[in-house]
């Protein structure tokens, strides 16, 4: 209102909001690639995994590489693998191993709104490299920093790929060279869950998105009864619908009493 | 060694990496600019807090690494991860404060 034009924080914006703000895409680049680096502690173990896995499979270095460049993404790599191991049919070896991306599609969908705007040949590239950890880095810097533009964006995704992919390779390297992963009373298992939480805890900034992530929690748990990660599939859907329901009521009652 | 041709195994790496690709290519490069319609908005905003959670709950409350039997160390790292996260904002914060906990607890517990 009547708010002196010199103050720290213009319309209401924080000031660390301002600061990301004023960013050149290639800060941004800089921003996300820092951010990104706590990943490593969960890509090295994962990926040294794979490497040894992959290995005792029976695959030999292009194949394992093959996997690694080409599919980029951990869980459904491991599927594959433990299913060749299992001497499975190649087509429910290809199908379960889709299966388990699936939710790729959801995390392309809620970046449409962040994203849909580049160049088809960025589009090209961040459909590559949109791995969980890339997704849940980017969308909860684009919903904190909602004003960002699009170079903005697009350079803090680069960031954040390019402290997360390359390492996911090197690890797959080191798990093949080594033979060994890194041992378990390190508990870098557990590197994951506290990243992804860590993520997700500042994103729970309404009522809607709260009662979400609790029917994600609780669903997942009742349906983990459900064969190779299917019960993620139907409490992601139930968490999405009960977000946007909360919404739409709470909606309604501003409206109200308006 | 594995009991599939080279080819096999070459042609399982390319469609899964293709039908990858094409998941994460879907919607963006579809889309691309025109906009949603607005249900379909609404929906997708909740996409992160419906799917993260979904995936990290049962590898908190059953742990790879204990062969599934909880660990209280873990779930106590989960929480104060969660907590220094709502009250920090700050992603770095809830990683070092989850790490850190885990590995008092881990410590004092065995």
């Amino acid at each position: 209102m009547s708010a002196p034009a010199d103050l720290a924080a213009p319309s209401g914006l924080t000031p660390e909001q301002s600061r990301a703000l004023r960013r050149s895409p290639t800060q941004c680049l800089r921003h996300g690639f820092v951010q990104a680096l706590p990943f490593i502690l969960v890509l090295l173990p994962f990926g040294m995994l794979f490497g040894v896995v992959a290995t005792d499979a029976g695959l030999d270095l292009p194949q394992i590489l093959g996997f690694t460049v080409l599919v980029l993404a951990g869980a459904s790599q491991f599927t594959a693998v433990q299913l060749l191991t299992d001497h499975a049919p190649a087509l429910v070896v290809i199908v379960s191993a889709i299966a388990v991306n699936l939710r790729m599609a959801m995390y392309s969908a809620s970046l449409v709104p962040w994203l849909g705007g580049a160049r088809p040949r960025d589009r090209a590239w961040i459909a590559y490299t949109l791995i969980d950890q890339s997704y849940a880095l980017a969308i909860q810097h684009y919903e904190k920093h909602p004003r960002l533009n699009l170079a903005q964006r697009i350079g803090y995704f680069l960031g954040a790929v390019l402290a997360t992919c390359p390492f996911w390779l090197l690890a797959t390297l080191l798990g093949v060279w080594l033979g060994k992963a890194i041992p378990e009373d390190w508990a870098l298992d557990f590197a994951m869950p506290i990243t992804f939480l860590a993520l997700i805890a500042p994103m729970l900034r309404s009522p809607a998105h709260v009662a979400a992530a609790l029917v994600a929690v609780v669903g997942s748990l009742v349906f983990a009864f459900l064969p190779s990660g299917l019960g993620l599939f139907v409490a992601a859907p139930l968490a999405m619908l009960t977000g946007a329901g909360v919404e739409v009521l709470m909606e309604r009652r501003n409206g109200a009493r308006l | 060694m594995t009991g599939y041709s080279d080819a096999t195994i070459w042609l399982i790496i390319l469609t899964v990496a293709l039908g990858t690709y094409g998941l994460r290519w879907s919607f963006l490069g579809v889309f691309g600019s025109r906009p949603m319609p607005l249900w379909a908005q609404r929906l997708l905003r909740y996409t992160a807090v419906g799917v993260l959670p979904a995936i990290v709950a049962p590898l908190v409350v059953w742990p790879a690494a204990t062969q599934g039997q909880p660990d209280p160390a873990r779930m106590i790292a989960a929480v104060v991860a969660v907590a220094v996260g709502v009250a920090t904002r700050n992603v770095l914060a809830a990683i070092l404060g989850g790490m850190a906990t885990l590995y008092t607890a881990l410590y004092l517990m065995t």
